[in-house]
């Protein structure tokens, strides 16, 4: 049951960073992503007995936090450049 | 019937339609608090399923940092207007691309099934960590036992987010060539 959360929440993300187009919520749906990939980290560790899991899950934690301190600041510096944070305005290298 | 499968309907339904929200939303700020709602349902899941420490940290690192971080930047980009920016796409990507988290959530799904049948088990039963000292207590000693290497190589990794995010605000501006202050 907590499996099915997880998928859900999972593909919920992954619609929200195809279909979005502002980068912030692009963000949002990667920490989505991560926080299901927790759960379903928890939910394994719970039934293999084991907190393997529950540590993995503290490490992902660092690396999400660190993961939107670094996106954070690359969309206020692209925002500084280009004005804008709407992810088809950024063709930068396509001219 | 049983409380705590209660307390998991209840926060499992709280965590999809908080997702769906964060998708759904208009503007980036309530998407930020629909995702401050997805946070602690999450925090109730883990509690449900005895990881407390992981649940406390939750709150404390996820609702508590990094959506005062989120908060932060929206504030500072001073994005309020209301979109729903879809991204300008065909419609056939948008037929395949749905099309095909169907199926990944068909094999997702699968896989979940499979993995009920699961029969290798660890030690660390409930019982155990309970005359252990509970679930702080092994984890802190798994951590710093097992993992402390791993926990070391962790430090790194945030003194180079740190860098790079330095590195980043003082950036020169390609376009004027002048550095931001």
């Amino acid at each position: 049951m907590m499996l099915v959360v997880s998928c859900t929440v999972f593909l919920i993300g992954l619609m929200g960073v195809i279909f979005r187009k502002n980068l912030l919520i692009v963000l949002m749906s990667v920490e989505l992503m991560l926080n299901a990939v927790n759960l379903s980290f928890v939910t394994f560790s719970k039934m293999h007995n084991s907190l393997d899991g529950q540590i993995a899950v503290l490490f992902v934690m660092t690396v999400a936090a660190a993961e939107s301190a670094v996106g954070l600041g690359l969309v206020i510096a692209l925002f500084r450049t280009l004005k804008t944070a709407d992810s088809d305005q950024i063709q930068m290298l396509r001219d | 019937m049983d409380w705590s499968f209660l307390a998991f309907i209840i926060f499992a339904t709280i965590a999809v339609l908080g997702s769906l929200m964060v998708i759904f939303q208009k503007t980036p700020v309530s998407s930020a608090f629909s995702l401050v709602l997805v946070f602690f349902a999450f925090a109730g899941l883990y509690a449900i399923l005895g990881a407390h420490f992981i649940a406390a940290l939750q709150i404390l690192v996820y609702t508590g940092a990094i959506m005062v971080l989120f908060v932060f930047v929206i504030m500072l980009l001073g994005q309020d207007e209301k979109t729903t920016d879809l991204k300008e796409s065909s419609f056939l990507f948008k037929g395949v691309t749905t099309l095909g988290v169907l199926g990944l959530l068909s094999v997702l799904l699968n896989a979940t099934l499979d993995a009920q049948q699961i029969t290798a088990k660890g030690e660390y039963t409930e019982e155990k960590i309970r005359e252990m000292g509970g679930n702080l207590q092994v984890i802190s000693e798994v951590l710093f036992k097992d993992y402390a290497f791993h926990f070391e190589l962790v430090s790194f990794l945030i003194l180079g987010a740190i860098v790079a995010t330095v590195a980043l605000a003082k950036r020169k501006n390609t376009y004027t060539g002048d550095y931001h202050e």
